[in-house]
């Protein structure tokens, strides 16, 4: 599986330091609160998909630890940084982790430290890339004052939710966990922080320059820079880092431009949103910018998709991947899916009958908002999003043709499909 | 009694579609083509007026699986995530 990017050579410890010079001393309690500070005055959101604002996160995890020590003598929280890149066509984390490992990790060390934490983990699939990467680099730290491990939760989609990750690490089980979200009760009932990779890099070079540095770039509503995969149908698929902000068709040109003409785009991952071309050419790559273009920035993928591909074909084998990627849990999921997935290759396969479309789109009313986790909502908008976007397409394969039988274009890179039972969900993810 | 709004609240995991509380309250929770329980609003929460709280407590009473909760209705929410 692999969206085609390269990955760089990484930077050992000593290259980091004499780079980006020494981590800053939280060991004093203001300090650690003049960090969090920093990070509210950064405007840093998370860039693992949810943009959420870091340092709600960190006071979120703070304070949920202050109200159980007065309970009880509880435990002290846990940091786990999220390298998990569950969305098959992002390669921006693993990317980040190769060739700068030491920068996640000392924002990792700076988050746990913030939040008062007795560990940390750093998590990425097993078969990961930077398993090897990272390995090396906890080789080189003996000085963290927080305690980091690697961890290697199982290759599954979900399995990348916060709530799931923390619950892999406690009980050795990735799935989702409801209604408990991490930062109050998460391993082991304890306060959790969960924070993506990229997040913790720029929180590092926070901790260093400050929030005003970080505030030089990027828009007011999403400071900073941000990763980007760029891939699909463009001349070199690509990790760009770009102020977030940045015109949509400048990113596509840091790729080398689209290599033919564009049908559309699918924004932020498999659980993100399709946009028809033209709908993104006034964009810009922030969160409300290209929400408001019918978008989702998500985990920050632009996938180009070329004419020569038909967009149905390319829907039907992420949708029936994301059918089987659901953890079994939830009904609407466990069975909704499926079902949707099912209406949906009909469809790709062409002449679906009359009723099809119709139920389709019921049914994906029908599965949103109604799991532990979102990933039948994600499923949903993939789908629906395709169906607006390309609503042409479903109108000639509803009488029977296809405008790209040929199919020549990049495919959305998709692992081995499972076929989902209650007792392969149980064994997949441990 | 009280006249405060309840919360009827599904844990969706827990759930395993027996369909019970459709069978105890058809008027406040359909169920949906897999067999699984739909909350008005088709939610994981939905508020339950006082003249539909009868109903909703029938519903949480009769899952086997305790997946059905109601909750008075805090007036402030200070959940942040």
């Amino acid at each position: 599986m692999s969206t085609g990017v390269p990955l760089l050579a990484s930077r050992s410890r000593s290259e980091h330091v004499a780079q980006f010079g020494p981590l800053p001393d939280l060991s004093s309690p203001e300090r650690r609160g003049r960090l969090i500070d920093e990070v509210e005055r950064a405007g840093l959101r998370g860039r693992g998909g949810g943009w959420f604002p870091t340092h709600a996160k960190l006071r979120a995890v703070n304070e949920s630890a202050a109200s159980r020590r007065r309970l009880s003598r509880g435990r002290h929280p846990i940091a786990i940084a999220n390298g998990m890149e569950g969305e098959p066509a992002s390669s921006k984390d693993v990317a980040l982790m190769a060739a700068n490992p030491h920068l996640v990790l000392d924002g990792l060390s700076l988050a746990a430290q913030s939040v008062g934490a007795s560990d940390a983990r750093i998590a990425v699939h097993r078969g990961s890339a930077a398993e090897e990467v990272l390995t090396r680099a906890l080789r080189e730290r003996d000085d963290d004052p927080v305690p980091i491990a690697l961890v290697l939760p199982p290759a599954r989609y979900v399995a990348s939710e916060e709530s799931a990750l923390a619950h892999w690490v406690g009980d050795g089980v990735a799935t989702p966990v409801f209604p408990d979200r991490p930062f109050q009760k998460g391993v082991d009932g304890r306060p959790t922080l969960v924070q993506n990779v990229e997040t913790l890099a720029h929180l590092a070079l926070i901790g260093r320059n400050g929030g005003d540095w970080f505030r030089e770039r990027g828009c007011t509503s999403a400071p900073g820079t941000t990763l980007v995969t760029v891939a699909g149908s463009v001349v070199r698929p690509s990790v760009v880092e770009v102020p977030v902000g940045t015109a949509v068709l400048d990113i596509l040109d840091q790729a080398g431009g689209p290599t033919q003409p564009l049908l559309g785009y699918l924004t932020g991952g498999y659980g993100g949103a399709w946009v028809s071309a033209g709908q993104l050419d006034e964009a810009t790559w922030d969160p409300e910018s290209v929400r408001s273009a019918g978008g989702v920035i998500g985990a920050s993928v632009l996938w180009a998709l070329g004419e020569d591909t038909c967009p149905l074909v390319e829907l039907d084998r992420v949708t029936s991947w994301m059918a089987g990627e659901s953890a079994g849990q939830c009904g609407p999921c466990m069975f909704g899916l499926p079902s949707i997935a099912e209406d949906v290759h009909r469809l790709a396969a062409g002449a679906p009958g009359a009723d099809v479309v119709p139920r389709l789109r019921q049914r994906l009313g029908l599965v949103a908002g109604r799991g532990g986790c979102k990933h039948p909502d994600g499923t949903a908008r993939l789908v629906a999003t395709a169906l607006d976007a390309f609503s042409k397409e479903v109108l000639r394969h509803e009488q029977g043709s296809c405008s790209a039988p040929e199919h020549v274009g990049p495919r959305l890179p998709v692992p081995e499909t499972r076929s989902l039972t209650a007792d392969t969900a149980r064994k997949d993810f441990r | 009694m009280s006249t405060a709004e309840h919360t009827l609240v599904l844990d969706p995991i827990t759930c395993e579609g027996r369909g019970l509380c459709h069978l105890a309250a058809p008027e406040l929770i359909e169920l949906d083509e897999w067999g699984y329980p739909l909350l008005p609003g088709a939610g994981l929460r939905a508020t339950v007026h006082h003249a539909d709280r009868p109903a909703a407590r029938a519903a949480v009473d009769s899952c086997p699986v305790l997946a059905l909760h109601l909750e008075r209705q805090r007036q402030s929410k200070t959940t942040p995530l």
